[in-house]
């Protein structure tokens, strides 16, 4: 993949800037997406994401910086590129009188060389529900067909805000088939979300976005190995006022520690020798366990030690 | 490219034909709203019914009076004077019940008699039915009384199609029509689409932005004439109400009366984002012309100073068109005004509107 990233660029995005007000949205930020590559953009609410995907799509005008893709920037041929695209935004809704069909059949008028409705209804797996007014979808199917049209037009890049935020587990991995289908066919997706085992599950490569800027970058196997640690633990006690975490970080095998909420975490390298020092710490200090938890490192746990927040905070 | 299996793909036809598609989703939209299908079609023709009913020419002018004498045990003098005309209809009332009808309009006309026989007549001098009922009833009362009419007269009435109030009535209320369903119609459902971000949506396609308007006018171009079909065709065939000018040209002054009208439509919905403005905007646009543009009554009883304000309404110059044609025959070139002020309107609305348009 990182070999791709080179031959031909999807995407690259130089030095982006964009404020409204006094707010900085996004304040100067870089990407580079491959052909056939899945990008991820990672991060909480508010972190700039919408806003960056949509200058990227060229619906919102920005303050400084460089977009070009599939070789092209929007100043240049803004109708080329928007034949070659395809776009799902993070809330739009479809109007609730229209049929599935019907709609396809509207967005593929658009398209100089579209895919047949048949063919993206089966790729969305919405066969079935082809002559049903949209108001009588399910949350999962109006945002499948809402990834149908942005399919229909037969797109080199696809971009994706937020598809699944709000949906429910099975139509989470419904969407997911959906989005892996589309990448084995050979293109490219930009993917915004906030949830980690989302962009771990469906990424090549992830950008870890908060306030406006990248902080991460790499695979999401690269981003986990930078703590360091594979594995998090995870403890409550009754005993907190005992506990010191510049004494926790010192305990073999533990590489940091913190509190947040009453819970501690413990970034661990070796579990077999972390959790017995841990034990015979808060035996030592007299803080009996009321909880303890151990999982394997992930995206979220990378974000938590950049940020000291958690990706999900309301 | 490198796609592994190529998905098979139709051949294209008109259908797929982007003016086509939108314009089929306008269609659509509109058929699959019983409460806009009411609006358009059903209640102009019920409100035609309705005050085409209520206005109807009678046969023969009656008044009809309260007659209030000032000692109610008397028999009443005027009455009897008065129940001799075919033309009165006469109630015995006493004072506060005769100003209870004179409000409710139950009676047209007080006639007061006090001890001396003197009558005085009580009325709204504005109203024109009490005007009317004064000389009918003043009339039959003298006439009863033993006057002598100097000249001899007879009358003939006019009751012909073409000088009733219903001819008056029918060509208004589809200007007024045409106003209604052309502004809404663009202006909701573009705020309805601004609402949703579907907008925002489809200029993320590579949708014609021509064409995406055009697919508008098409459709209302198609509903107005099932409008002007309904409404001028539930005139004649009930009311008889004449067409004396050319079916086309009244197309044709129909057409660009709503073109206009669906210009102000998208002036509304240029920028409002919610429902609630739009509504607000339409009203503001709407009202004013609903009483000014002659639509139930002539615009010519506004003082003149108004009149040149009046006559540039867009409504105006559609209803007093639509007149022309149907009960004086008119031609296009004989509304030659008219048409100008409606293409003024064609040309400021949709080059502000287009200027001004939000996307998102
Ligand atoms: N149209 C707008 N007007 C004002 N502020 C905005 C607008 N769009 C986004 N913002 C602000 O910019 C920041 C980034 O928003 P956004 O790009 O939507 O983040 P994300 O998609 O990551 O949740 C937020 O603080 C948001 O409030
Ligand atoms: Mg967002």
């Amino acid at each position: 993949m990182q070999a791709a990233v080179h031959k031909s660029a999807a995407l690259v995005v130089r030095g982006l800037r964009k404020s409204y007000g006094d707010v900085v949205a996004v304040d100067g930020l870089d990407l580079d997406v491959g052909a056939q590559e899945c990008f991820g953009l990672l991060g909480p609410n508010g972190a700039g994401k919408t806003t960056t995907i949509e200058i990227c799509e060229g619906l919102v005008d920005r303050d400084s910086g460089d977009v070009e893709m599939l070789g092209r920037t929007w100043e240049q041929d803004p109708k080329a590129l928007r034949q070659r695209i395809g776009i799902s935004l993070q809330e739009t809704q479809l109007s609730d009188k229209l049929t599935v069909r019907e709609t396809l059949a509207l967005f593929r008028s658009f398209y100089e060389h579209p895919h047949d409705v048949s063919h993206v209804l089966a790729q969305v797996q919405l066969e079935e529900k082809a002559n049903a007014r949209i108001s009588t979808l399910s949350g999962g199917q109006k945002q499948r067909l809402a990834v149908a049209c942005a399919l229909i037009g037969d797109p080199e890049l696809l971009f994706l805000d937020e598809p699944t935020t709000g949906l429910d587990p099975q139509s989470r991995r419904q969407m997911w088939d959906v989005i892996d289908k589309f990448r084995a066919s050979g293109h490219s997706i930009v993917l915004t979300t906030h949830y980690m085992d989302e962009a771990e599950r469906l990424c090549d490569r992830i950008a870890i976005v908060d306030h406006g800027r990248v902080i991460a970058r790499g695979t999401p196997r690269e981003l986990i190995a930078s703590l360091g640690a594979e594995q998090m633990i995870e403890f409550a006690s009754e005993g907190t006022a005992a506990i010191d975490l510049g004494e926790l970080r010192q305990l073999e095998g533990i590489i940091d520690a913190r509190l947040d909420a009453g819970t501690y975490s413990l970034q661990a390298k070796e579990l077999h020798r972390a959790v017995p020092a841990l034990l015979a710490y808060l035996a030592s200090r007299g803080a009996p366990l009321t909880e303890l938890k151990t999982h394997s490192a992930t995206l979220e746990d990378v974000f938590v030690s950049l940020t000291g927040r958690h990706l999900r905070d309301e | 490219m490198s796609e592994t299996r190529e998905p098979r793909r139709t051949p294209r036809t008109w259908r797929d034909a982007q003016i086509v598609q939108l314009t089929l989703v306008r269609f659509r939209e509109f058929l699959r709203e019983p409460e806009a299908l009411f609006w358009v079609f059903i209640f102009p023709v019920l409100l035609t019914a309705g005050l085409g009913l209520a206005f109807r020419s009678k046969p023969v002018d009656t008044a009809t009076v309260a007659v209030v004498t000032a000692d109610i045990h008397a028999p009443p003098h005027v009455g009897e004077l008065l129940a001799r005309s075919k033309s009165v209809v006469v109630r015995a009332m006493t004072v506060d019940s005769a100003m209870e009808a004179l409000r409710t309009g139950r009676v047209a006309l007080i006639a007061i008699e006090d001890l001396g026989g003197r009558i005085s007549y009580r009325y709204d001098p504005a109203r024109d039915e009490s005007r009317t009922a004064r000389l009918i009833v003043d009339d039959a009362l003298q006439h009863a009384a033993g006057r002598v009419e100097p000249v001899a007269t007879s009358d003939d009435y006019v009751t012909a199609p073409g000088s009733r109030y219903v001819d008056f009535l029918v060509p208004g209320l589809l200007g007024m029509n045409l106003l209604g369903s052309g502004v809404w119609g663009l202006g909701f459902a573009m705020v309805d689409l601004r609402r949703k971000r579907l907008l925002k949506r489809l200029i993320a396609t590579p949708m014609s932005r021509p064409q995406f308007f055009a697919s508008f006018l098409i459709s209302r171009l198609v509903v107005l004439s099932f409008e002007v079909i309904a409404l001028v065709g539930f005139g004649v065939l009930v009311f008889h109400v004449p067409l004396r000018g050319s079916l086309w040209s009244l197309l044709f002054i129909a057409v660009f009366g709503a073109l206009s009208f669906s210009g102000l439509g998208l002036l509304v919905g240029t920028r409002a984002k919610t429902v609630e403005a739009v509504s607000g905007l339409a009203n503001a646009i709407m009202l004013p012309m609903w009483v000014l543009s002659g639509t139930f009554f002539s615009a010519s009883h506004f003082p003149d100073v108004m009149q040149p304000f009046v006559r540039a309404l867009p409504l105006t110059a559609v209803n007093d068109a639509l007149r022309a044609n149907m009960l004086q025959g008119a031609s296009l070139g004989a509304v030659m005004p008219q048409l100008g002020v409606i293409a003024f309107w064609v040309v400021a609305c949709y080059a502000v509107a287009l200027k001004l348009f939000r996307w998102r």
